[in-house]
């Protein structure tokens, strides 16, 4: 089916998400609207899906112009939508959630599971899903869950599929699978638009790519455009991802972790046997697919999770054993992976989660009482020095953006004097101008002579920030290698591969002149993924 | 991203709560009721008037029956230790037998020391179920609304509104069956007014539901002074609904006088217990019922209408909780007084919990209420050792026990309680 939108403008009070945009979706074409968190593509696309009014514009199907007051009328339309976070309920088994809205039913109102079973296994087996219909849908791996939304679009006839971020939950291996799948619906003359911002898979999978920024279609470009291109266009100037940092003067080790271990509550062995160090004025980047024992890491160090093992010594003083909050008063900064759980109270004030782990102490806390002066003047000052952008100090935490919030716990970390700095996913779903901002902060406590311990698992971050780089893999240290080690090196690691033997192998493809594809677990996108809007 | 969130120590055994409260159960028995307790004999009677065929009386020596129970009760207590230390969970009907096990212990040891020393079983049961009736609807409504997502505190004042509406109605038009409809209707009007609040203008749903239940209240108790007592003869007598009586059925001993000799809100009770299962379980309308309640957001993209979904609800379920208010104006009691309803709406919103927001759930759970509740009154007409103020604790004391005790971590409908607000 042809989809054409014409001039659509979707404003919320005085602000437009989407301005004027045009486009163009060919039958069985997949098109690819790229463009950074917060851009519009979403609301574009619950426009389209009938889930928002469009302010302007119109909306046509083989050239005839449809009207949508809900998502209903775009389903009977054939279109069908994958939300970027799952429209699934998840104590349903997988037949009542597809069945749901679109019921086939007996006498009398009576379900009748049966006729969706038999649709799900036809399109399972054509696509090779592999969906058993009656399992939970809470009990299944994220990819699974997807891939019950995409069977959910084909049972209702989608003609065209809308897919909302659909790589930002899965692993390198379950997006792999997807593109796959993708272009097995092209092949069945489905058109797709394609919503992302990771630049390796839209050239990977698209037809054409349309540039979106600041809710204004930009261009549209075909995919064999280069990735500095599309990073250009996307964020609106020649974007300078290299970051240019002085050599590290390392000193002394002052973090010495040996032989930490965890075993979390199922009895797995999250982390086994770590052991490293961290010297002064040096940026150690801990690098791993998601889920190979980062988390617990952090934590371990932090407090935050039970060590079963080993010990964690912070300039001679043992940090294993100590309250979260000694370990903090021992001068460890910490911003944990998931900011907006974790790192703040969302309801509180940009204030007040200035000082969240500061408030009892001089000059913010003193005795029963609290300083709100010196509260309001901390506020005023950090909010300037890293760029907050905010008009009022008051404001929720909620309030701000990603890149915003992620600044304010950067803030409250670095106000105190140091002896250690740990970032997890210090940039995960901050826009690109905060992400340089970010990056220059971490380089500026190192060169102060702080240790300073990044986990990521974009690997150009890690490449970017890294004076060394520990590879964890299934919960053990898979070698440390120097910051400079090459992508090809790293992604083989972080699948397993020794050190030596990625280096061989890497020196091998090299002289074969080929490019290395081969390498599953190693994240190439080129920006940073984001979850939320 | 599927990130690890932090999580608390936890232990990797099961938890103690079981094995410890079969541990101190088994012990009260064997001590208190069984080594200490009364060497007189438990009657138990299995007739009642009217039955087609006599069965024995059931004879219980106190002191032996009880040490009995108390061995075999420190046995599954024993056994479940066992359990814990290998790492395993016990079966849920050896601890629904523990259960039975000890309310029977505590019936011997309470009836062979009282100063009557039988108790006819067939009527503690009937009046179980007769008490049970307001909290069966009471628990269906409250069912019905949190499955749609919203929480419903107002069953007591659907329960009191019902209750009025019916006495006044049946007394004015001399019909009981339609002061029977006349209470659905009030009951709607209150839950109109939740659903309203609540959906509409997204007020608190707890709030709104205890200003109802205070409104309730005071609007009855107004009237009931103002108007009813001013001429009871014509304001408050209602007719009553008759009792049916099936024959020959309801000559079965024990279970005749339960299942067959019902009034009609009686006979309804069972078939609304069914229907709202059915329906909830079975049909496409409780498949979409239960999508609003769990994950509204999806149900809306998929062109299911959330918020009237809703309101459907609500409305309905004001309407059964409302016929269970007129249980107590039109077959249990001669006429309306203040605070007919007695609390029963907050009991019935534990039996909501205690049965999992399960229609038939939530039946057993008000039954459980209903058989403590009707224990305590033949206890203290019985003449027991124990003070009969305590007994009046009893229903209220089962109440906490089993939604406290005996359900645990149970999980309700995911949204209930939030407004669904369209962006």
């Amino acid at each position: 089916m042809k989809l054409e939108l014409r001039g659509i403008s979707k404003a919320f009070g005085s602000f437009y998400a989407n301005k004027n945009i045009d486009l163009m979706v060919d039958d069985a074409q997949i098109h690819c609207l790229l463009g950074e968190n917060g851009a519009g593509k979403s609301t574009l696309m619950n426009v389209l899906y009938g889930l928002y009014q469009p302010t302007e514009g119109e909306i046509l199907l083989d050239g005839n112009p449809v009207e949508f007051s809900g998502p209903g009328d775009a389903m009977a339309a054939g279109i069908g939508m994958v939300h970027q976070h799952f429209m699934l309920v998840p104590v349903f088994t997988v037949a009542e959630n597809i069945a749901l809205g679109a019921e086939t039913t007996k006498a009398g109102g009576m379900l009748d599971l049966q006729v969706t079973r038999k649709k799900i296994r036809e399109i399972s087996d054509r696509y090779g899903f592999d969906v058993d219909p009656d399992a939970v849908v809470e009990d299944l791996p994220v990819g699974v869950q997807q891939r019950v939304e995409i069977i959910k679009a084909l049972v209702r006839e989608a003609k065209i599929l809308i897919l909302d971020e659909p790589t930002a939950v899965l692993t390198p291996q379950e997006t792999d699978e997807l593109l796959e799948i993708m272009r097995q619906l092209k092949a069945n003359g489905t058109s797709i638009v394609f919503i992302s911002h990771k630049l390796r898979e839209v050239r990977a999978v698209s037809d054409v790519i349309t540039v979106i920024r600041r809710g204004e279609v930009i261009d549209s470009v075909s995919p064999e455009s280069s990735t500095t291109e599309l990073a250009n266009l996307m964020v609106g100037r020649a974007v300078e991802l290299n970051l240019n940092k002085a050599a590290a003067t390392p000193g002394e080790a002052v973090l010495q972790v040996k032989d930490l271990s965890v075993v979390n509550p199922a009895g797995t062995t999250t982390l086994d046997s770590v052991t490293f160090d961290i010297h002064e004025g040096e940026i150690l980047a801990v690098a791993g697919v998601q889920g190979n024992g980062q988390t617990e890491l952090t934590e371990a160090i932090l407090g935050t999770q039970p060590v079963t093992g080993g010990s964690v010594k912070l300039a001679g003083q043992e940090l294993v054993g100590k309250s979260v909050k000694q370990v903090l008063r021992s001068g460890v900064g910490f911003v944990p992976e998931d900011r907006s759980v974790h790192g703040l109270v969302t309801e509180f004030s940009i204030e007040e989660n200035l000082v969240l782990d500061l408030y009892d102490r001089a000059p913010f806390g003193k005795g029963i009482s609290m300083n709100l002066d010196a509260i309001k003047k901390n506020a005023t000052t950090q909010i300037k020095d890293f760029d907050v952008r905010t008009d009022n100090p008051l404001n929720p935490a909620s309030s701000l953006s990603g890149g915003n919030q992620q600044k304010v716990v950067m803030a409250r970390e670095l106000s105190r004097d140091l002896k250690l700095f740990i970032a997890s996913q210090p940039t995960r779903g901050v826009d690109v101008g905060s992400i340089e901002f970010l990056h220059r902060r971490i380089v500026a406590e190192r060169d102060k002579g702080t240790p300073v311990m990044i986990v990521s698992t974009e690997l150009d971050e890690v490449m970017e920030l890294a004076d060394r780089i520990a590879v964890l893999y299934k919960g053990k240290i898979n070698g440390i290698v120097p910051g400079n080690t090459s992508r090809e090196v790293l992604g083989l690691m972080m699948a397993g591969v020794s050190a030596e033997e990625a280096a061989e192998q890497a020196e091998f493809t090299k002289s074969n002149n080929e490019p290395v594809e081969a390498a599953p677990a190693g994240e190439r996108s080129e920006n940073q993924e984001g979850e939320d809007q | 991203m599927t990130s690890s969130t932090l999580q608390p120590a936890i232990s990797v055994l099961p938890s103690k709560k079981t094995p410890i409260i079969l541990s101190v159960i088994a012990v009260i028995v064997f001590l208190c009721f069984g080594l200490l307790g009364n060497s007189e004999s438990a009657h138990f009677q299995l007739n009642s008037a009217g039955d087609a065929f006599t069965l024995p009386e059931l004879v219980f020596p106190g002191k032996a029956s009880n040490i009995v129970i108390g061995v075999l009760l420190l046995g599954i207590a024993a056994y479940s230790w066992m359990l814990r230390a290998k790492g395993q969970l016990m079966a849920t009907w050896i601890v629904a037998i523990a259960a039975i096990l000890f309310v029977l212990s505590f019936l011997i040891w309470v009836v062979s020391g009282a100063d009557i020393s039988t108790i006819s079983l067939a009527s503690l049961l009937a009046g179980a179920v007769v008490l049970a009736v307001p909290l069966v609807f009471g628990s269906l409504s409250g069912v019905l609304c949190e499955r749609a997502g919203v929480v419903n505190i107002a069953i007591e004042g659907q329960l009191l509104g019902g209750a009025f509406t019916a006495a006044l109605v049946s007394s004015l038009t001399k019909n009981a069956f339609l002061g029977l409809i006349a209470a659905g209707i009030a009951g709607a009007l209150v839950s109109l007014v939740l659903a309203l609040f609540s959906i509409k203008y997204v007020v608190n749903q707890i709030i709104v539901g205890v200003v109802l239940n205070v409104l309730v209240s005071g609007i009855t108790g107004f009237l009931f002074t103002t108007v009813m007592q001013q001429d009871p003869e014509l304001y408050n007598s209602p007719v009553h609904l008759p009792v049916i009586d099936i024959p020959l059925l309801s000559a079965i001993p024990v279970i005749g006088p339960i299942l067959f000799k019902q009034s009609v809100i009686g006979y309804l009770m069972y078939l609304a217990v069914f229907i709202v299962w059915f329906g909830l379980f079975k049909t496409k309308w409780g498949l979409r019922v239960r999508a609003v309640g769990e994950h509204p957001k999806a149900a809306d993209t998929l062109g299911i209408k959330v918020n009237r979904t809703r309101f459907f609800n609500v409305t309905l379920g004001g309407i059964v909780a409302g016929i269970g208010g007129s249980f107590f104006t039109l077959v249990a009691i001669d006429s309306f007084t203040k605070e007919i309803s007695g609390g029963r709406g907050f009991i019935a919103l534990a039996a909501v919990i205690f049965g999992r927001w399960n229609p038939i759930g939530a039946f057993l759970a008000a039954l459980l209420f209903g058989f403590a509740d009707n224990l305590q009154v033949i206890l203290t007409i019985i003449g027991t050792p124990v003070p009969s103020q305590f007994m009046a604790m009893m229903p209220y004391l089962v109440t906490i026990f089993a939604v406290a005790g005996l359900v645990g971590r149970s999980r309700g409908p995911a949204a209930a309680g939030e407004p669904y607000v369209k962006e």
